[in-house]
């Protein structure tokens, strides 16, 4: 086992409230191994990734509770030189948007060879030799020249491919990818994620992909877990989950995507909106929502309960063997 | 039936200036570069594209938001490209934009109230005292309480906001909606609802739209005819399915195979194209068919000339701008 992550609770104190973005959240993830992460905006899934990297903006957020174990380590409670010490080495994450990730006053060269020079202590003309390999490796053509490029002189793609040669430059062992094709056209989506498949298949790392599309996840990812307010609502292998779906949310998610559903028909909704997370509820959060509710489903909050030992779901009525 | 809106050779170009104290003209963004188009009355027209490849442009070209370099943009008979401010003014009316960022197409200080009632007042369509009740079934149109009708922006979730920019663009019952990527920035549950209402209005309306997203299975879904652009010009241009289905100019197949289908088994066993580099600049685009440097099936004849967008056989219900179509699709 990789990484180990027990009943993680991320909270933002706000004026406003308490916004309870990421509510008991547990997974693991072997070595090598591709989770996929999916749910709407809110959901929680990006804060459950920045929360493992010590990047959650500390107030107004705070980790309430959870153990996430790396490799012995516990991350959410190690002294911060040791998360120095793991993070940017031995996990790395790219974000949605490249530009903004990338240092626009630096050449890349000294963006890409940073992470070598902090971890590895080599000199910068080895840091630079390695830096180029690199990114012949994530595909930049002509890449003895670009490399002392400036960022706006590369297009979001190349960006892109330039943020995975700076993640990867250390080969880490997971690599936590935050939405990064959203940002990116259909074509260049499929060049990124080939290469990050290859990578992937070179040097044996996992993956955590985070996204909102079931198209991406379906095909790069061996595990995949639903978010939903703040919980997993439904975690189980790839095929399992898109052919059987057990939860009421995730069956609702595949039927509202058009490319499944017959052309000219009204499309199959989700009624109304995610609920309001900093308001306190009690039992399932997405019972508004779901056709099947009952009342029962307003009283008793949901625990994630095996249907089969690697399919795991939270729907109460599920449970009971009454859908 | 004639068609209500027909673009004959449109071009916009942008100039492109360089220099600092002497400016002088280095050519210009060729945005959209010669695209002919008719739009029938309630028809959905759905335009697809990469960034960067004009489909933005044409909408705005063909609400007039730009100035037109050349061609033609008539409605209903009238050459809006000819007319004068005033004309154009009038003609506004028929024609409404719903753009891509709820967020930042309203204005956050204004009420939505105040929003949906913004055209009815310019153009004078209503008497002071109807505005209300007008705004208040414009907003059950879109199906929102008009209860909500004295609340800010800030108060909405994106897709609702979506739904008082679409009542915002209903206001002055218009013939034709240009809707730019209007569901992109929305969560999957929430996109469907968008998609629903949208083609319930063209239905219950009799409105012609014009739909612009990158992402082709919502196209696919609510579009009756698709046109492909690539730097500026149409490729392919046919009814929604087929072009979808059976894709004949090699840049709509890339396209198409590069869209991830959220089904594992399929997803695994297909061979997807994957086209080398980037899209190049429409300021210096390549000789002949701009596609042929990405193109998997380029030869030298492609540089030649630019391909016209044609038939391949006459009866055909869809057009292809590559010379290389029919010995490719065989």
């Amino acid at each position: 086992m990789l990484l180990s992550v027990k009943d993680l609770r991320t909270y933002f104190h706000t004026r406003s409230g308490v916004y309870r973005a990421v509510d008991g959240v547990s997974f693991d993830l072997e070595r090598g191994e591709t989770l996929g992460i999916v749910g709407e905006s809110g959901s929680g899934k990006s804060v459950t990734c920045y929360s493992l990297m010590g990047l959650v903006p500390q107030p107004p957020g705070r980790i309430e509770s959870g153990v996430a174990m790396f490799d012995g380590v516990d991350l959410l409670h190690c002294a911060p030189h040791r998360l120095q010490s793991i993070r940017g080495k031995r996990i790395s994450m790219i974000f949605q948007d490249p530009m903004t990730s990338l240092n626009p006053y630096l050449r890349i060269s000294e963006q890409l060879i940073e992470p070598l020079i902090i971890h590895e202590k080599i000199s910068r003309k080895a840091a630079l030799a390695r830096g180029l390999e690199m990114l012949e490796a994530v595909g930049i053509n002509d890449a003895a020249k670009r490399i002392h490029y400036h960022p706006h002189e590369f297009s979001g793609g190349m960006r892109q491919r330039v943020m995975i040669a700076m993640a990867l430059i250390t080969r880490p062992e997971l690599l936590i990818a935050d939405e990064p094709t959203t940002a990116l056209d259909v074509t260049v989506q499929a060049q990124i994620l080939e290469l990050i498949k290859k990578m992937q298949k070179e040097s044996g790392m996992a993956v955590i992909f985070i996204t909102h599309d079931l198209g991406v996840v379906s095909g790069l990812c061996d595990r995949v877990q639903v978010m939903y307010a703040g919980r997993i609502v439904e975690t189980a292998g790839t095929r399992t989950l898109f052919y059987q779906p057990r939860h009421p949310y995730t069956i609702g998610l595949q039927r509202s995507i058009p490319s499944l559903q017959q052309k000219g028909r009204e499309l199959f909704t989700i009624k109304g909106l995610p609920p309001d997370i900093s308001k306190n509820f009690t039992g399932c959060a997405f019972a508004d929502r779901c056709e099947l509710a009952r009342e029962s489903c307003r009283q008793q909050q949901p625990e994630l309960k095996p249907v089969t030992p690697e399919h795991q779901q939270a729907c109460l009525r599920v449970q009971a063997g009454e859908i | 039936m004639p068609p209500i809106l027909e673009l004959r050779d449109v071009k916009t170009h942008f100039p492109v200036h360089q220099g600092f104290l002497v400016r002088r003209n280095a050519g210009a963004v060729k945005a959209v570069d010669g695209v002919n188009l008719a739009l029938a009355r309630g028809e959905v027209l759905g335009l697809v594209g990469e960034s960067g490849c004009g489909k933005s442009t044409l909408a705005r070209t063909i609400m007039q938001l730009v100035p037109t370099t050349g061609g033609a943009v008539i409605l209903e008979g009238k050459n809006l490209t000819a007319g004068g401010a005033d004309e154009v003014g009038a003609v506004r009316r028929d024609m409404q934009m719903v753009f891509q960022d709820p967020y930042a197409s309203l204005n956050p200080r204004m009420t939505v109230h105040d929003t949906i009632a913004e055209p009815l007042l310019v153009h004078r369509v209503c008497a002071p005292a109807e505005v209300t009740p007008r705004v208040a079934e414009l907003m059950t149109l879109v199906g929102l309480a008009p209860r909500f009708m004295q609340k800010y922006p800030h108060e909405f979730s994106g897709g609702q906001l979506q739904r008082i920019a679409i009542a915002r663009a209903l206001a002055l019952n218009p013939k034709i909606i240009i809707a730019d990527e209007p569901v992109s920035a929305l969560d999957v549950s929430i996109q469907a609802q968008i998609l629903n209402l949208l083609s319930q209005l063209v239905r219950k309306m009799n409105l012609s739209l014009i739909f612009i997203a990158h992402d082709l299975s919502v196209v696919k879904h609510i579009s009756d005819r698709v046109a492909v652009m690539y730097l500026g010009k149409i490729v392919e241009l046919g009814p929604a399915v087929e072009v979808i289905e059976h894709p004949r100019h090699p840049y709509t197949r890339a396209l198409i195979s590069a869209i991830p289908t959220p089904n594992p088994d399929v997803e695994r066993a297909r061979k997807r194209i994957v086209l080398p580099g980037d899209p190049p600049s429409p300021i210096n685009p390549p000789r002949g068919c701009a596609f042929h440097p990405r193109c998997p099936h380029a030869q030298e004849r492609c540089q030649a000339a630019v391909p016209p967008l044609e038939k391949l056989e006459a009866g055909d219900n869809r057009e292809v701008a590559c010379i290389r179509a029919e010995e490719i699709w065989q």
